[in-house]
């Protein structure tokens, strides 16, 4: 195939602004689908993403279009993952790019997330241009959001396609645009192999199945393949090309190609994103830049809910991880919970989509500890610790000092949202870094904020104070000293491990008093009186109580009421079942969740 | 296996009509004209006799006729059932006859067709002595006119009568349900049988759903018990026992049909929703009263067999209901297992617990609910359900 007609393109844009439509879109007009073959958005294949309507993985498919020149272009568009957990994904799907179409809502306009992939594409040296969806809506102002876009971004967009992916409209200039506005792919096919892992995926049949994009270089069936940065090596299987929804395999993948590569690579640990395939008996010199080992951001406790599913919950991340290799997991156990697992994820949304797919591909039963971050322990004999699980926090007494993952954020706000946006940065220990006015009646916000301030609910509370307005994005800054404590909850004054988490020390007493709180409202009524108390290095520092049950009492039984009463009884011992025994007290799985809801005011 | 029952039966016949639902109940009733009235005991009639030949054997020891409201029948209809069952079955002459009178719905011309068919026992639904009270509740009937339907009660006869009270009530007091049972025992005479419920909110009842819109304020389960530890402390002072965790009599007076129950006897109930207990089938009737309208013995829904584990079970949760407890001794008799085997662990939690406990009562020893256990009782009942099935 001849470089000069392949393009390589994915779409940014912020969340909901309708990148998913417009890629169906895409792939419904080059022909490859028929309308009534596609499901709704195409590209978004599991029913997680579908349903949250975002993308998790990135998905990749190649069309052929025939232009309006005469020639067929054959298009493979890499669609990314669309959340600020799947960053690092996200600047490989465009590494393997040429160009992006951006995509902006025309009502909305530029959002944080907007910036963030424009900048990422940039950063990466990609041809980026605009594409203004939802123009059919009644509140679209087209004009405005070119200006802005222009001002802005700095990107033209005079002539920035006007369409509405939901209704087709337009969709053929953007097209063109693709063949016009967006560069052929370059590199040599007869030099050494060079090409990047931007995804890889596990099926039963063909192991590991790798996605990239070929830089430099050929690779066909027999070629054997050295991954520069895991060192696996193996002899190639198959390649080939995706069709939607279907690998479609061919003779080679030259150089300016995307497609995919196996090679009965078991383990996509050995596949990591962003990591450099190459020949192993004719290497190129160097491995393609950018590559870094993905480290677990957002780290909790995976328990079964049922203890003898232990094995099973095993099977299941085993599983998951074939495809994910992001998911970190290691045993733990924890005296109150039994056998589990300490899981590192990307982020919160990861570990949410990864705990729904535990739950329902899986059915399993799960019980999730607080989620926490990765803070490091400076003890005084000079060791540094990385700390991912509450627990195993030393004594206070060995620790010289300890450090916390900081973020840059930047919020986008409407200017009357500004003052409670700034508030709730403030409550999360936020500092004010600086404020641009865009266009008008908007500001983006910077801040430095904590992770661990964000991991739990920071998106939602932001969505509420700015009544859906604001956008948000992130990046890791690093690490910053800071005044950490361990809160430990004592229910019937045994301390609960599953229940510590660390907070900074000013927020300790607040936390623990409505942890408490919170508990006293899931733990029931026992025979005896329960005791509920937050503590901070052996100090008690809030205290809740369960009183003794009164009364558990069906006043009237007869006859016709037997079997219904029977009833009864049996839920209430099915009930007992479903409780964590601590002690002499029965806790309710549900209560070890609790704590993931504790600001909702 | 030794039987000790076999050969007793009792009789429950459902009467679902009522003037108008009151808005704590869910039970199988509603307000129905003449007509279908009359057309239901006859549909009763005809079960009564199509089940009869089954029961040749059985000597009927107790008939209850319960509701909804039973004397809202005319005073013949209820004779007309009695003279059926006489003519079916094998009635004890010293059987107790009971039938459930709202105030409001009786007369002295019903209360003397009663005592000629022969019912010996009445329940009154009082509910409350105060007329406020009585409102929330949608009762129908005042304080007065419960006065009037005791009056007349006693002068056609009737020694044997049973008084429903409520406890917990939304916006009842500790004063004004002390005031209430007080009442009751100033009546002359006063009642021999006191049966004394909290209020219990069941889904679907009208009470039920001004409580979700937040229209209703339950009293707090403190102010429950108190009201009902007060309760024991005045009934027994004024010499009643309390036999069962919400029922109160005068020695010798228990409501025998009731008790039956409690000691898993035979009974078959008749009518829609009628429940039964056969040599140890549990089966019950369909709630349509169309379908039974027209087709009374054809209205039987799955029977369900007892296992021997659900017989124990129900031994247990049943018979704790009774302030006297289960004896050892008569579930080794009814199932060939010591009673230790099966539940030893539960009970000996119970008893470290302070919810159960052994008592001497002359015959032999009795495990009982203490009265820890009275306000626990469900949570002491849940533990007497198997996870399996004994061998």
């Amino acid at each position: 195939m001849d470089q000069s007609r392949i393009r390589n393109f994915c779409i940014i844009a912020h969340i909901d602004h309708g990148k998913s439509t417009l890629a169906d879109r895409i792939i419904e007009k080059t022909g490859l689908l028929t309308s009534r073959e596609m499901q709704n958005q195409v590209l978004d294949n599991m029913d997680l993403e579908r349903e949250r309507g975002i993308t998790i993985k990135a998905q990749t498919v190649r069309t052929v279009y025939r232009a309006g020149d005469g020639e067929e272009y054959i298009f493979n568009l890499i669609d990314t993952p669309g959340h600020v957990d799947f960053n690092y994904e996200v600047s490989r799907s465009l590494a393997a790019c040429d160009g992006a179409v951006l995509v902006v809502d025309a009502a909305q306009g530029i959002e944080a997330q907007t910036l963030a992939n424009v900048y990422l594409a940039l950063d990466h040296d990609l041809d980026v241009f605009p594409v203004i969806n939802k123009i059919d809506l009644p509140s679209a102002e087209p004009q405005r959001v070119i200006e802005e876009i222009e001002d802005v971004i700095g990107l033209e967009a005079q002539d920035a396609p006007l369409i509405s992916a939901k209704n087709g409209i337009g969709i053929e200039e953007v097209l063109e645009q693709i063949v016009t506005k967006i560069p052929a792919p370059v590199g040599d096919p007869d030099a050494p192999l060079q090409a990047l892992i931007f995804d890889s995926v596990y099926d039963s049949y063909k192991g590991v199945i790798i996605f990239c994009r070929i830089m430099e270089g050929t690779v066909k069936k027999g070629t054997v393949i050295r991954l520069m940065a895991t060192g696996a090596r193996q002899e190639v299987v198959e390649v080939g090309y995706f069709g939607a929804g279907q690998f479609i395999p061919c003779q080679e993948l030259s150089a300016g190609m995307v497609g995919y590569i196996t090679a009965s690579i078991k383990n996509v640990k050995d596949t990591a994103v962003g990591d450099t395939v190459t020949d192993d008996k004719n290497p190129c010199a160097e491995p393609l830049p950018g590559y870094k080992k993905v480290q677990s951001m957002v780290y909790c406790g995976l328990y079964p809910a049922d203890g003898a599913k232990y094995p099973d919950l095993r099977d299941a991340l085993e599983k998951l991880q074939l495809n994910d290799a992001s998911l970190q997991y290691e045993p733990e156990t924890s005296v109150a919970l039994g056998f589990g697992f300490r899981c590192g994820f990307l982020g919160l949304l990861h570990l949410e989509v990864i705990q729904e797919r535990l739950e329902r591909e899986y059915n399993l039963d799960l019980v999730t500890t607080a989620p926490g971050v990765v803070y490091k322990v400076y003890k005084s004999n000079g060791e540094v610790i990385e700390l991912t699980n509450p627990t195993n926090l030393p004594d206070p007494s060995e620790i010289e000092h300890m450090e916390e993952p900081i973020v840059t954020a930047e919020i986008m706000v409407t200017s009357e949202y500004i003052g409670s946006i700034m508030e709730l940065c403030q409550e999360r220990r936020g500092r004010y870094l600086g404020m641009e006015y865009i266009e008008g009646a908007r500001a983006l916000l910077k801040y430095e904020l904590p992770l661990n301030e964000i991991i739990y609910d920071f998106f939602d509370a932001l969505k509420s104070r700015s009544r859906g307005y604001a956008s948000f994005d992130y990046d890791i800054k690093g690490y910053e000293t800071s005044r950490l404590v361990k809160l430990d909850i004592l229910i019937n004054r045994e301390e609960v491990d599953a229940l510590s988490f660390i907070v900074h020390a000013d927020s300790a007493y607040e936390r623990g008093r409505r942890m408490c709180e919170k508990l006293k409202e899931e733990i029931p009524r026992h025979l005896f009186e329960i005791p509920i108390q937050a503590a901070v290095g052996g100090k008690i520092i809030a205290r809740e109580t369960v009183k003794a049950m009164r009364k558990d009492v069906l006043a009237k039984c007869y006859g016709g009421d037997i079997t219904r009463k029977k009833k009864l009884l049996e839920k209430q011992k099915e009930g007992k079942k479903r409780m964590r025994q601590i002690g002499s007290v029965e806790i309710p799985q549900k209560a070890f969740m609790s704590v993931l809801k504790l600001d909702d005011d | 296996m030794k039987e000790l029952t076999k050969g007793v039966l009792e009789l429950y016949l459902h009467i679902p009509f009522c003037v108008k639902k009151c808005l704590y109940c869910d039970f199988l009733s509603g307000p129905a004209d003449r007509t279908v009235m009359a057309a239901y005991v006859e549909a009763l009639k005809a079960e009564l006799e199509g089940r009869a030949e089954g029961c040749a054997d059985f000597k009927v020891t107790s008939v209850f006729l319960g509701g909804g409201t039973p004397s809202l029948l005319e005073g013949e209809r209820i004779l007309e059932l009695l003279e059926t069952i006489k003519k079916y079955y094998c009635l004890d002459p010293c059987a107790e006859i009971t039938i459930e009178a709202n105030p409001g719905t009786v007369n002295r011309q019903k209360l003397a067709c009663w005592r000629r068919a022969g019912i010996n026992r009445l329940s009154i639904g009082l509910q409350s002595a105060f007329d406020e009270e009585l409102a929330v509740l949608g009762r129908i009937h005042t304080w007065q006119q419960f006065l009037q339907t005791y009056e007349d009660a006693l002068s056609e006869g009737f020694d044997n009568i049973n008084i429903d009270l409520m406890s917990a009530l939304p916006g009842q007091t500790p004063e004004s349900w002390r005031a209430s049972l007080e009442k009751v025992l100033s009546l002359k005479p006063p009642p021999c049988h006191i049966s004394a419920y909290s209020l219990i909110l069941e889904e679907g009842t009208q009470l039920y759903r001004l409580w979700e819109e937040g229209k209703l304020e339950l009293l707090d389960e403190d102010a429950d018990r108190l009201m009902y530890w007060e309760t024991g402390r005045i009934l027994e002072q004024a010499g009643y026992g309390r036999y069962e965790i919400s029922n109160y009599a005068l020695a010798g007076r228990e409501c025998r049909h009731n008790c039956g129950y409690w000691s898993r006897r035979d009974y078959l109930g008749f009518g829609i929703g009628a429940a039964s207990l056969f040599q140890n089938v549990r089966f019950q009737n369909g709630r349509s009263l169309q379908a039974y309208l027209e087709h009374p013995l054809n209205c039987r829904q799955e029977e369900h067999a007892l296992s021997l584990g659900e017989q124990m079970e129900e031994f247990m949760f049943l018979g704790l209901r009774k302030t006297e407890g289960i004896s050892p001794q008569g579930f080794q008799e009814c199932f060939g297992q010591p009673l230790e085997e099966i539940y030893g662990q539960v009970i000996k939690k119970n008893l470290t617990d302070g919810l159960l406990e052994y008592r001497e009562n002359g015959e032999g020893e009795m495990l009982a609910l203490t009265d820890r256990g009275l306000d626990l009782s469900n949570y002491v009942f849940a533990q007497f359900l198997l996870d399996e099935d004994p061998a």
